[in-house]
């Protein structure tokens, strides 16, 4: 057989079988789409590029929620008041993104493409853990970057189709910026107001919560984060700029109305008139 | 390659490679392409569970093959490269039908006229639009040539038989189930000896490309769902429906592109 080369068809990259992977398909053929291979700035970027966040997410018997607010952050100034920082991976599973905005968004789109890549070639879907995998993979590609500021640093979270106990389908993975991929626990946030929104979660979290009791609690988190730290958004009343809160369970990814979402801050909001630091938490 | 004795004439090579792949082609079982009200409908006699012969491209493209697999499989997995790759780097709604039969048809000519053996293959390209005038079928030859086609496309074995019962059979804008039961009847006909097989739902491989889906109209259809269409009892499917076998996906939000609200009955996978 002659080499597959030459003008007039597709490269042999493209029919050769093995590699499911569409981010290592780039990485041969068009590495310069790939969002890791930039050559970092000699001095770091960190006032020049979007940044700041809280994401939150947390577990419920039956899936996940996770919730992030809208502000997009350069230096002082609000780069944009309705950034979206909260996806659907694919069917089951989310991610949310802090950092460097213009390269998570692109990371984010990346990871999409590769998981749906992975399903057509292959036939079948990743297991969550794999998905989990993945996402580290790109995050390791994106070290040179982050050492220069330029950092992006996920929560994963998806509905793991093969659990046995239903109840604990719900799954979480974080992030650090070399591409470690620790499982959590119950709950997690990430970004500059995490800090301020795992007190809250702290506090508010129990393990019987409903897909609405779960989505409250995410709202409240996000407005106890957005109350401390300047680089994260609360809700625009004004302009009915709302978190974006995303559920997964069973029936899959849903990202949740503005209408609904709305309701909720409407009745956080109304509360904090009362009680500005929230709901009161038992002493003992 | 071992040149014979003597000269052969250009046109007796290509005319020689042109039957080795009809040859081939015409050795394995059927597919069927067929447009219907709701969208395109592809109908294979395909035993296996793990091969498939119809399979997802891209949001509105699909992709059916006739042949020797593992040939017309590297072609399928190059055409979910290419698309992948044109929709990442520009946008999802920039990868066409078209685009990819053009790219398909160079591949295959060059490989036809270049390689020792040519590709014992014939793919459709099919794309599904806001319309029914807006869908789009190519087919594919082993020699790279490309037909735009109206309706329904068949391709195989009996594809010549089946053609020409569909030329009187097909009208614009059947329901599923009709073009379904019309297809899997074709498909189990014999060309040679009239002999009618009845095919179950376990022996076949359907897919469609349906408009009213959000995104990704590729879907494929159970045994179970299957079953039901062809007016088969589900006790004769002899087995349980696996649990991971999933018709559906629920709406879906693009990082960077359109957003799609979530419909009513999103992730239900009843109302073919």
């Amino acid at each position: 057989m002659t080499q597959h080369t030459g003008p007039g068809r597709l490269p042999a990259a493209y029919l050769t079988p093995g590699s499911a992977s569409f981010a290592e398909f780039l990485g041969e053929h068009a590495p310069e789409l790939l969002p890791g291979r930039r050559t970092p700035p000699v001095t770091a970027l960190t006032t020049e590029a979007p940044h700041g966040t809280t994401i939150v997410a947390l577990t419920f018997p039956g899936g996940v929620v996770m919730a992030g607010d809208r502000r997009a952050t350069m230096g002082n100034y609000i780069a944009q008041r309705d950034i979206e920082k909260v996806f659907h991976a694919d069917e089951y599973s989310c991610v949310g993104i802090a950092g460097a905005a213009g390269i998570a968004i692109e990371m984010v789109r990346l990871f999409q493409v590769e998981l749906e890549h992975y399903e057509k070639i292959e036939g079948a879907t990743l297991s969550l853990e794999g998905k989990a995998n993945r996402l580290a993979l790109m995050i390791r590609g994106n070290l040179g970057m982050a050492m220069q500021g330029m950092a992006v640093v996920p929560l994963f979270a998806g509905y793991d189709l093969d659990a046995t106990d239903l109840a604990l389908a719900g799954r979480l993975f974080s992030y650090d910026v070399t591409g470690g991929r620790y499982e959590e626990q119950k709950f997690h946030s990430v970004g500059s107001g995490s800090l301020f929104a795992r007190g809250a979660l702290k506090k508010l979290w129990r393990d019987d919560f409903s897909a609405e009791d779960a989505a409250l609690c995410a709202v409240q988190s996000l407005y106890d984060a957005a109350d401390e730290d300047s680089a994260t958004g609360g809700p625009d009343l004004t302009r009915r700029i709302f978190p974006v809160v995303s559920t997964v369970t069973s029936d899959g990814y849903r990202r949740l109305s503005d209408d609904e979402v709305g309701a909720v801050v409407d009745s956080v909001v109304a509360a904090r008139m009362e009680s500005p630091g929230g709901p009161q938490a038992p002493l003992r | 390659m071992t040149m014979p004795f003597g000269y052969v004439s250009p046109e007796q090579v290509m005319k020689d490679r042109a039957d080795y792949a009809r040859k081939g082609i015409a050795r394995g079982r059927s597919v069927v392409v067929i447009a219907y009200d709701g969208g395109i409908l592809f109908v294979a006699e395909n035993l296996s569970r793990a091969l498939h012969k119809v399979s997802e491209i891209y949001d509105r493209i699909a992709f059916a093959a006739v042949g020797k697999y593992n040939e017309f499989e590297n072609l399928r997995m190059a055409g979910v490269r290419y698309a992948d790759l044109r929709g990442y780097s520009y946008d999802r709604q920039d990868v066409t039908g078209r685009g990819l039969a053009n790219v398909f048809a160079q591949t295959l000519g060059t490989i036809f006229t270049v390689e020792s053996k040519p590709y014992e293959v014939e793919i459709v390209i099919a794309e599904v639009g806001e319309t029914a005038d807006d869908d789009q079928i190519y087919r594919l030859t082993y020699d790279g040539s490309v037909a735009d086609e109206h309706g329904f496309v068949a391709m195989g074995g009996s594809g010549e038989a089946i053609t020409t019962s569909l030329q009187e059979r097909y009208r614009d804008g059947m329901p599923l189930q009709e073009a379904l039961t019309t297809a899997v009847e074709l498909l189990g006909r014999d060309p040679a000896t009239g002999e009618q097989r009845s095919l179950t739902a376990t022996q076949l491989e359907v897919a469609v490309l349906e408009r009213g889906r959000p995104r990704r109209k590729f879907r494929r259809l159970s045994a179970a769902t299957l079953a039901g269409l062809l007016g088969q009892p589900l006790e004769s499917l002899g087995q349980p429906p696996r649990p991971d076998e999933r018709e559906s996906a629920p709406p879906t939000t693009l990082a960077g592109g359109s957003h799609e609200p979530p419909g009513p009955d999103s992730g239900s996978s009843e109302g073919e």
